[in-house]
């Protein structure tokens, strides 16, 4: 981990005394794990005093059988620097449960979060509280299933059928 | 349905006793200038356009998920079928990736890595080719096309004496290359070397200063640099911005801190700025292309890793060991530790970066792209409002963006 990745973490670490809970390296990479309840604060925290302005990533990935909770929402955000060591990128994932699978949304910290949270809502059904247009972005607006959940049945084609119908009616009116 | 939502939620003003409607226009989705099956949904008050808004997804193929029920090796086609303009930055890209994540980078010889830098820059320089062909063409500069084209068919033609393929590549492997160069490789690239600079100075002198070229893109589709980065633009979309971030200089890759070349960016923001952005950095390309070819090591040309590595051939058919680990690796594929890693790099069109997370196994448990294209196109909505349609065209043209990417 080099320098400025650490002090980032440092900061992170004092100014959000308990809501860090975990950081992880592998290969150079740091990973935090923060709470969902925080997300805005701390991505707020992040662009405004530490001057991450740019979302390189917004994803999601479904933990079935393999976590508790299931779903992790998973940021990038990065740094602009001059050179090699003052570009800093930092990873952040925040857990969200099948039961709640609500969180915030950091559109209003970067506008560019817009479609990324869309996607992971299309994909996933994470929906983002304050986004402005939560809608399906990938797949119709009347697919009920969620693609890249791992409970998804890749031979079930009827979801898709039915939508092709439905599309097909609507054009007739 | 939609279309009735749309009509009934805008005001309607009365004029002189007239009343009158913003009109709603489906560019797209089989529209030529859309490059891809793209549709926008215009809002338009009479010619100027109210608001533009992007409908993508018409090419879903779902490589995400396609990708966890696979071998590392085997999502190496579907990168292919991403960005196809410049397909071997997308397989560069993934096999970096999965380098990172075994951890083996160092053991990668200088000479596979000095050969994907080179063909790293030859797929920038047919991507902004296209980019710069295709914005010009749909503008109406026929000309500069069929020069941009005629260039495009030759890097092919090196990619194709490289790996056999000339637009799907799926070339490097984890680990090095599949093959040694080709003895003529040198020839070839040699040859587009020498021939290259006079088609970059013909499309210079055909749009440059070309009146109706300027007039088109100046002051068209315009971005601060500020919203471009709230946005998330990457590439010459960001840079035209000025701002220089560009991931071969910000997170070297490949050794790219050993090459000199410059970051091009130009200030204002339109759609001129990307275009001129992108013909220095096809200049800035060769440059790269011509230390990568004088550097060109000899040696061996893949790791010498039999875990991960495929055997050669000939010892396939002949050694039962051999066998083995080829059947071993086909069937399970290699193991890499249970982490997750992300790796960018700069693809011709912004920052593509994949985000593996592995559980152990031969299969990645999930493989997220962030392609350029997706992320660029958002910025769509703000650079259109208040212009006219025909701008429109200009802007989708001077983003660069490519519908494989978008809906993967």
């Amino acid at each position: 981990m080099n320098s400025a990745l650490a002090s980032v973490i440092e900061s992170l670490k004092e100014t959000f005394l308990n809501s860090i809970k975990d950081v992880k390296e592998f290969r150079g990479e740091a990973t935090l794990f923060i709470p969902k309840r925080d997300v805005l604060k701390i991505c707020g925290y992040l662009k405004d005093e530490q001057e991450f302005t740019f979302l390189a990533d917004l994803t999601a990935v479904d933990y079935l059988k393999v976590k508790l909770p299931r779903y992790e929402v998973v940021y990038h955000v990065h740094r602009f620097g001059d050179d090699f060591e003052g570009n800093v990128r930092v990873r952040l994932k925040a857990e969200v449960s099948e039961d709640e699978l609500r969180i915030d949304s950091v559109t209003s910290v970067w506008s560019g979060a817009n479609w990324l949270e869309r996607e992971v809502y299309d994909m996933f059904g994470i929906e983002f509280s304050g986004h402005p247009n939560l809608k399906r972005i990938l797949m119709p607006e009347d697919y009920e299933p969620f693609p890249l959940r791992k409970d998804f049945d890749v031979r079930d084609r009827k979801a898709s059928k039915e939508s092709f119908e439905r599309a097909l009616k609507d054009g007739l009116d | 349905m939609e279309r009735v939502e749309l009509i009934s939620n805008e005001t309607h003003q009365v004029q002189d006793g007239m009343r009158t409607e913003t009109l709603m226009l489906n560019m797209g989705p089989q529209h030529p200038a859309t490059h891809g099956v793209l549709r926008v949904v215009l809002h338009l008050d009479g010619e100027v356009v109210v608001k533009a808004v992007p409908h993508v997804g018409y090419l879903h193929r779902g490589i995400e998920k396609l990708c966890e029920h696979i071998t590392y090796q085997q999502c190496l086609p579907y990168t292919d079928r991403m960005d196809y303009l410049a397909s071997i930055c997308n397989n560069i890209g993934f096999i970096l990736t999965v380098e990172k994540l075994l951890g083996i980078e160092e053991d990668v010889p200088e000479r596979a890595k000095t050969a994907e830098v080179l063909l790293f820059e030859l797929g920038r320089i047919e991507s902004h080719l296209v980019g710069i062909g295709t914005n010009a063409l749909d503008l109406g500069a026929m000309s500069a096309f069929l020069y941009c084209f005629k260039e495009r068919e030759r890097i092919y033609d090196v990619l194709e004496t490289v790996c056999g393929a000339r637009l799907t590549t799926s070339y490097p492997r984890v680990g090095g290359l599949p093959l040694d160069l080709p003895d003529n490789f040198e020839e070839v690239v040699t040859n587009f070397i020498e021939i290259f600079p006079k088609t970059l100075a013909e499309i210079d002198k055909l749009l440059t200063r070309n009146r109706i070229w300027i007039e088109r893109t100046k002051g068209v589709a315009v971005i601060s640099g500020e919203d471009a980065i709230d946005l998330g633009l990457t590439g010459p979309a960001l840079r035209g911005s000025g701002v220089p971030y560009d991931v071969r200089k910000a997170m070297p890759y490949l050794g790219y801190e050993n090459y000199d070349f410059e970051v091009p960016i130009a200030s204002d923001g339109d759609a001129y700025s990307r275009y001129l952005c992108r013909l220095e950095e096809m200049n800035q390309s060769l440059l790269i292309i011509k230390q990568a070819l004088s550097n060109l090591p000899d040696g061996p040309y893949i790791a010498d890793l039999p875990d991960i590595v495929l055997p050669e051939k000939e010892l396939t058919y002949t050694r039962m060991e051999s066998l083995i680990r080829h059947f071993v690796l086909v069937y399970e594929g290699f193991k890499p530790p249970e982490e997750e890693i992300q790796h960018a790099v700069e693809n011709p069109k912004g920052e593509l970066s994949y985000y593996l997370v592995s559980d152990g196994s031969g299969q990645p448990y999930r493989m997220r792209v962030r392609g350029p294209s997706f992320v660029n196109l958002q910025a769509l909505s703000q650079m259109t409002e208040g212009s006219l349609v025909a701008d429109v065209i200009a802007a989708i043209g001077s983003l660069d963006i490519v519908l494989g990417e978008i809906d993967r």
